[in-house]
Parts: structure tokens; sequence; C-alpha cells
């Protein structure tokens, strides 16, 4: 039982993840994709920021 | 010949050390005072404070890497900063104590012809009593303090196997601390933790923090594209939270730390109690305590660095209102006021106001995050500031490269929970640091660069950072192409 999500207290009224949204977290084949954006994006990121 | 002299070793001071001596070789001598003996990669730390890695998995020995590099390395702490010399030396000079074994104690005067101040932060454990590993907290912000914490964790740990409940409170110990980041990767990390021990049900799990909102992480949060809706960083923390069934204190000022127990003030004035049988609070951070001496002797400290101990450089320091802050207030190359051939790199610069919105309790306590300095950041302006400095040696009239914090982006993986197949992290990537409210009116970030997903890749981007970040600082084969 989570405490936290009680009316009305802090913990109510957060999104939370459906057990999909859990599951593709660690499913390899997304997560392998998901390892290729990350890093574009952050070598996109670094491109910018040296000057 | 010139000398360049860095004072620290840290992200900041081993990055401009290293490129200083890339780009200058035999030609200048390259000068390190730390009073470390020891690198450490801090990012890592958490790891070892929850007992998944060995201080040895985040430290090296400097010495032979400085000696392999021909790179002059004195293990002693910086003292005094003599930028016009004295009266029996007309060069200016840093005065350093030694903290090497056998010859403690002894003091030198070193003169420079460039000085780098990379002297990172003091730990103010102070500001709060009972705070720190000498008090009645933990931290993780040394390997030292991550090993303590680990041995008090596993010690809980058999407690709960045992069956008795354990409160964890994790968080910022102060009301003006930050590197709230490394907080929640050690919350969360020791969250997963006690899932694979078997005993999470056992554990009530409390942060604590003085950011207005979960997601401030000292740089105002961050807007990100999730869902087909832009949302704070609020949103998606506290949906972690909540997911992992921790509850949070925000807008707390931490006014002492009892054993047991802390004691709060929030910003709506109302003071609190919160008790915990493992707490690991980060403190705030000052400058280390550098002093300025002139010619004549008289201390110029207050013209050389602001009240916290953190050096003058080209920022724009005039106080203004929130409103009127501007990205174009951040120093760009870093060379202090005053003395251009002194900078100031990594957590040594003070900047020139906050990122998150300054707040007061009623009874005037501050209770914001300061701004964070990350690994990032630090180690871009370490190496703009080598550059520039190297540059002018071999004729430049003026600093050449820049690294505003309003001018570069970071990349920022926190660790919730290891393992190859099982581990996640959040990934976060923001740009620029500082918001720039004329660049992108709306949010003040690119948001097309400002990410964030928790997941399986963050956790191997995490892994594989800490081993080439280790590979770069050895200065091992091909380090000065792993980027900053």
């Amino acid at each position: 039982m989570n405490k936290n999500r009680k009316p009305y207290d802090d913990g109510y009224f957060p999104p939370v993840p459906t057990g999909f949204t859990i599951f593709m977290r660690t499913f390899l084949p997304w997560q392998i994709y998901r390892f290729i954006v990350i890093n574009i994006k952050m070598l996109g990121m670094i491109r910018k920021s040296h000057h | 010949m010139a000398k360049v002299v860095v004072l620290g070793a840290g992200v900041a001071g081993h990055t401009a050390v290293s490129f200083l001596k890339q780009r200058l070789g035999k030609k200048h001598e390259v000068i390190v005072v730390t009073p470390n003996s020891k690198y450490n990669w801090i990012p890592s730390n958490i790891w070892v404070g929850v007992g998944i890695m060995k201080p040895e998995d985040v430290t090296f020995e400097l010495a032979p890497v400085y000696k392999k590099k021909n790179i002059t390395y004195k293990q002693a702490r910086a003292v005094d900063i003599h930028p016009e010399g004295g009266a029996d030396e007309a060069n200016p000079y840093v005065t350093i104590e030694y903290t090497e074994e056998g010859r403690s104690g002894e003091t030198e005067n070193v003169a420079y012809d460039y000085l780098i101040n990379a002297t990172g932060p003091k730990l103010n454990f102070s500001a709060t009593p009972g705070l720190g590993p000498e008090g009645n907290s933990h931290s993780v912000c040394t390997w030292g303090h991550a090993v303590d914490a680990a041995v008090a964790l596993k010690v809980s740990i058999e407690k709960m196997k045992k069956g008795e409940r354990q409160k964890f409170l994790i968080g910022t110990g102060h009301g003006m601390a930050t590197c709230q980041g490394a907080a929640f990767e050690y919350l969360f990390n020791i969250e997963s933790e006690l899932r694979q021990h078997g005993v999470r049900d056992m554990a009530d799990m409390t942060w604590i923090s003085n950011e207005y909102e979960l997601g401030d992480f000292g740089m105002g949060g961050m807007h990100l594209k999730r869902g087909g809706y832009i949302t704070h960083s609020k949103v998606f923390t506290e949906s972690l939270f909540t997911e992992r069934g921790v509850r949070w204190i925000t807008r707390a000022h931490v006014i002492g730390v009892d054993p047991g127990k802390v004691c709060y003030e929030t910003l709506t004035g109302e003071d609190y109690e919160e008790e915990f049988d493992f707490a690991m609070l980060i403190p705030p951070f000052s400058g280390v305590g550098l002093k300025g001496i002139d010619k004549s002797g008289q201390e110029i400290t207050g013209d050389m660095f602001n009240p916290a101990g953190f050096m003058f450089v080209d920022g724009n320091y005039t106080a203004k209102p929130y409103e009127e802050w501007d990205a174009a207030d951040w120093p760009r190359n870093y060379q202090s006021k005053g003395y251009p051939n002194i900078f100031a790199a990594g957590i040594a610069f003070a900047p020139p106001h906050p990122i998150s919105k300054p707040m007061k309790s009623p009874a005037g306590t501050p209770i914001f995050p300061t701004p964070p300095r990350t690994g990032m950041p630090s180690a871009m302006i370490g190496k703009a500031v080598a550059m520039s400095i190297a540059d002018m040696l071999e004729g430049a009239k003026e600093t050449t490269h820049t690294a505003s914090m309003a001018e570069m982006g970071a990349a920022c993986v926190a660790s919730a929970g290891a393992g190859f197949f099982k581990g996640t992290a959040v990934s976060m990537t923001v740009f620029p640091i500082i918001p720039d409210y004329t660049r992108f009116p709306v949010y003040g970030r690119d948001m097309d660069y400002t990410t964030g997903e928790i997941g399986l890749a963050g956790h191997w981007i995490k892994y594989i950072l800490h081993r080439l970040f280790i590979w770069k600082a050895k200065l091992k084969f091909g380090w000065s192409l792993i980027p900053e």
C-alpha cells in the first residue's frame, strides 16, 4: 500500500506511470533506441555549448 | 618561461591543468596546488555511499599522473593570493601551506604569471548545528563521507531485516544549500538498494529540501515536452517520488540536526521536527577562505571575493531585483576584476545572482537553492580559461575563449538504481543552464535541447560517463577527445 496516495495529500495529485510505461523503462529494444537518441541530443547540446 | 599556477585539482582545476600542459608543453611551467593526494570523480560518490562501488573505483593518486605529464604538483592548500607581489617580491605570488605527509604546515610562496583559482567549495557543515559526519547526519560530498554513509546504511538494512522499521531523511541541510541533484540521486539509489535487499516495506523515506517545488534543482526547474504537453520538472519529479513512495518536504531550512531528529523552518514561518534513523543532508557551500593581500600587506579579500568567499570575475554583480536578472549578467571569460592574470573556474567563481527565485520566511530566513555548478560547466569553464591563458602566453591581447553558463547547456544523469538490465536513471539536458528570456522568451530555454526521461538507457550513460571521465582524468590515450 502506498501511504503517500491519500486524497489531497501531496502524493495524490501527481501523474503516476502505467505498467506499460514502467515496462518500457527497462525494455531492451526501446532502451537501446533511447540510448542512441539521448546521446545524439547530448552531443548536439555539447556542440552548441562550446564557443 | 612563464609559470601558470592552478589552485585545486577537482573537475575545473584538473581540466585546466590538463589542457594547459597539452597546449604549453615544455615552453612554460604548469604548477598545480591541491591539498588532496587523490582525484575524486565526485558524481560517482553516490554509488560508494550505497556500497556498490569502492573508493578506489572513484579515486586515483594524482602524483603519478602529473609526473607522467611533467606537471609540477604541490600537495598543499592555498592560503593567500598576493596579486601585486609583496614588500620583498616584485612578482605576484600565492602563499601555500603543505598538507603532504612529512611537510605538513610548511609554507611557501609560489610566484605566478597566470593564476587559476579552482579551489572548489568548502563544505560548510558548521552553518547548521549538528549537520554533517562530525555531527548527526551523513554526507556523500567526499569519497570518505560516502564510505561512512554506506556503513551506516548497511546497519539500517540489517535492522530492517530483523524487523525494525527505519526512517530515512535525505535532502539539503540548510536553507541556502545547493546540489539537490546529488541528494536526489542518493535518495533513489538507497530506495533501489532497499528493494534489492527486500526491505523496502520496512523503510519510511522522506525528502527534505529548500526548493520551492520538487524538480527545482537550484536552477528554477525546467520545462519539458512530455506526453503532448509542456510541463515543469515539478510534475516529472513529483511523479517519480509518488511512484517510489517517497514523501517530500519542500521550502525548508534545516535549523539544526539533533541525534535522530531535524528541526526546520518553512517559508511560511512555521517550525517543525522530523525524526530519522538515517539522514544524508547536503551542506551549504562557501569559498575555501582564500585571502587577498596587496603589495603593502593590507587585506583586499573584500575586493576580490564575495562574502561567501567566491571570487569576483567578469560578471555583472550589481544588486537588482529578480525581474531584472539577465543572462548577460553571467561571466564569460572568468577573469578577475582588477587582476587580468587571475581567473576563477568551477565553483570558485562568484555567481552574479541565484538562478532559483530568492525567497524568505517571515522571520527573514532565506530559503532557496543557490546556483549549482556541476561537473560539466566546471570542466567547460576550466578548459576555456586554460585555452585563453595559453593563447595569451602566445601573444593574444585578451581572452579568446568564453564559457558563460547562459550560453552552455548541461547534461545531468541522475542514477535511480544500478544494474545493467534493471538499473534506471533520469537523463536530463538543459540548454542554457541560465534561462535566457531574450533568446527563448517563453521558458528561457531551448525546448529542443531541454529534455528529461527515466530509463535503463540513462543508467548505461551514467556508467559509461563514469568510465570515460575517469579515463580522461587519468590523461590516458585520447583523453582530450572526450568532451567535457
